[in-house]
């Protein structure tokens, strides 16, 4: 009972407890796989229904895999699957458990946001691929499919694959901040997918706010084309659309790491 | 070091409620130590100082000479079952113990082990959201075992256990404390601890009521006294008054008893013998660990009932 050989304290036993906690929840792979299922769907119904597709610029096409209904139900999901790994644990106070175990919180932190990015990016590149093949196998089948090096398509399918993960951590992030369940699917939906709907790009100020938020950055990214010298509204950069899909998840991280230091468990 | 956890001056306040009021006890190796205090004395918030999980207001704890919060990783050096439901509900037993044994770099085959030694064997591929309490202790025991740490602490551990739970949980406690680890068990019913501590410390309203063998404390509890039941209980009462002792009389109308004390019972009857006073009850009775912990706590009841004491 004297001696104590701890072994050391390696993050990547983190990683690996953290994964065995995610793949344990029989509620992980039905949600994935329901989730994929409805959003390739969703490109697969928009593009059949874009009937001017076959004569309308070839601009246009590659959008049509990526719908808004589709991809916001995606980031729904993806934040409350990232929200649930930590509020879940204090919902049941497993994080006590947890903490028990391991002192270091901000390890713990970001150990969750590790594996949380890794698995919803693989399912984020997974649907973004898939819609982009289902939606020219549609195009293809009336002779108007567009090639994936074609300019802003790579673009489309790269913004799409991670705007999961971007959400994923952005829940994880309010989900460590609010702790109670309901209270963080309401701020996530509202500050994902509410919040960008208020602000129209008509006035200057209305859109610079809206272009800090990542369901207005993911808009700008998907769409291929670039807006005219004739367009009414502000758009935003490309580049500044792809900061703003950086910082959201940095800093929802950064922060939950900050106060999980300093407060009570 | 014959010191593992050392408790000083430690305070808690949650705005203008104090929870844990300028605590100081220390607890040693080897030993069953109670910790034990009635509902909302402070008893779960001092362990989760202890356990660096809340911050304290002021003063320090100490396990096994450093802040908890200083370790890495936890479970080699404490373990702690501190609420039963601190488990995820759509988890099985076994995927709860491996993930937190992975993280701390504890070998698989540990799992196994520790859902061996609670009983668990049988439920490892269950989820535990199906388990009884009884069960969700025997996981949090096992959970608390898993690094074999030479620090353990329970919170009410018994809860929710059947007889034969709690008389294995006795045994296991005090196994462990003879493998010479620290065993830490808070309780707010003295019979619990009555078996199964060597030390006791007794908060109210998060100040220390005492901190020492269990054995002093029951020594300080209420003096012996003898009940005694009679036809003639306002003569015989007189008599023992005369006598020195001081009786107080109890029970329904028509079959008043006598609770004597400063008398022993040989002396009583005696006196009853020599006045030819008819005995029909002569009962010692010794004092009891409950009483010393009523009595001694009684000013520091959280939540009291509306009936007279």
């Amino acid at each position: 009972m004297t001696s104590v050989t701890a072994p050391p304290a390696r993050f990547r036993d983190l990683l690996a407890s953290e994964w065995i906690k995610t793949r344990s929840l029989r509620s992980t792979p039905w949600t994935i796989a329901l989730t994929a299922l409805f959003v390739t769907g969703s490109a697969a119904v928009s593009t059949l229904a874009d009937d001017a597709a076959g004569s309308g610029p070839a601009d246009f096409r590659p959008f049509d895999a990526y719908p808004a209904a589709g991809y916001w139900t995606l980031m729904l999901v993806a934040a409350s699957m990232g929200a649930l790994t930590v509020v879940s644990e204090y919902g049941s106070g497993l994080i006590r458990t947890t903490t028990v175990a391991v002192p270091a919180r901000g390890s713990v932190v970001l150990a969750k946001a590790a594996v949380t990015a890794a698995l919803w990016t693989a399912v984020g590149a997974a649907v973004s691929v898939a819609s982009f093949l289902v939606s020219q196998a549609v195009l293809d089948g009336r002779g108007a499919g567009v090639a994936i090096t074609c300019p802003g398509v790579l673009r489309a399918l790269t913004a799409s694959a991670l705007l999961a993960p971007v959400c994923a951590l952005v829940g994880l992030g309010l989900g460590v901040l609010l702790r109670h369940a309901a209270a963080t699917m309401v701020t996530s939906v509202f500050v994902l997918l509410m919040l960008p709907t208020m602000f129209s790009e008509s006035e200057r100020w209305a859109a610079d706010v809206k272009h800090t938020l990542v369901s207005a950055a993911w808009t700008r990214l998907v769409r291929p084309w670039d807006p005219g010298p004739e367009s009414l509204g502000y758009t935003a950069t490309v580049p500044g659309s792809w900061t703003v899909f950086a910082l959201w998840p940095l800093i929802a991280v950064a922060v939950a790491v900050l106060v999980v230091r300093r407060r009570d468990v | 070091m014959d010191v593992v956890i050392e408790v000083s001056e430690l305070t808690k306040r949650y705005g203008r409620t104090t929870a844990v009021d300028h605590l100081s006890f220390t607890v040693r190796p080897g030993r069953v130590t109670g910790f034990l205090g009635p509902n909302g004395a402070g008893k779960s918030t001092t362990l989760r100082m202890i356990l660096g999980l809340d911050g304290p207001t002021a003063g320090a704890a100490t396990v096994s000479g450093v802040p908890f919060r200083g370790h890495r990783r936890g479970l080699r050096h404490a373990g702690a079952l501190l609420d039963a439901g601190q488990v995820h509900g759509g988890r099985s037993a076994e995927a709860h113990l491996s993930a937190l044994a992975r993280g701390n770099g504890i070998p698989r085959r540990r799992v196994g082990e520790v859902l061996r030694e609670v009983g668990l064997s049988a439920a490892a591929g269950r989820r535990v959201g199906g388990f009884s309490l009884g069960m969700k202790q025997r996981l949090g025991i096992a959970a608390a075992l898993l690094g074999d740490p030479p620090v353990l602490m329970f919170d009410e551990p018994v809860n929710g256990m059947d007889p034969e739970g709690v008389l294995w949980a006795r045994r296991l406690f005090r196994r462990l404390a003879a493998e010479g680890r620290t065993v830490f068990l808070s309780s707010h019913l003295m019979s619990e601890l009555e078996n199964t501590a060597d030390d006791l410390v007794v908060i109210g309203r998060g100040r220390l009521v005492a901190a020492e063998p269990l054995a002093d404390f029951a020594a300080r509890g209420a003096r012996r006294s003898v009940v005694v039941g009679t036809p003639r209980a306002a003569e015989l009462a007189a008599l023992l008054t005369a006598a020195g002792a001081s009786v107080e009389t109890g029970g329904p109308a028509g079959a008043e008893k006598l609770v004597v004390t400063g008398l022993p019972a040989d002396r009583i009857g005696a006196i009853a013998f020599e006045n030819r006073v008819r005995l029909e009850e002569l009962t010692p009775r010794a004092a009891s660990l409950e009483d010393a912990f009523m009595q001694l706590t009684a000013d520091s009841v959280e939540y009291t009932t509306g009936q007279p004491r």
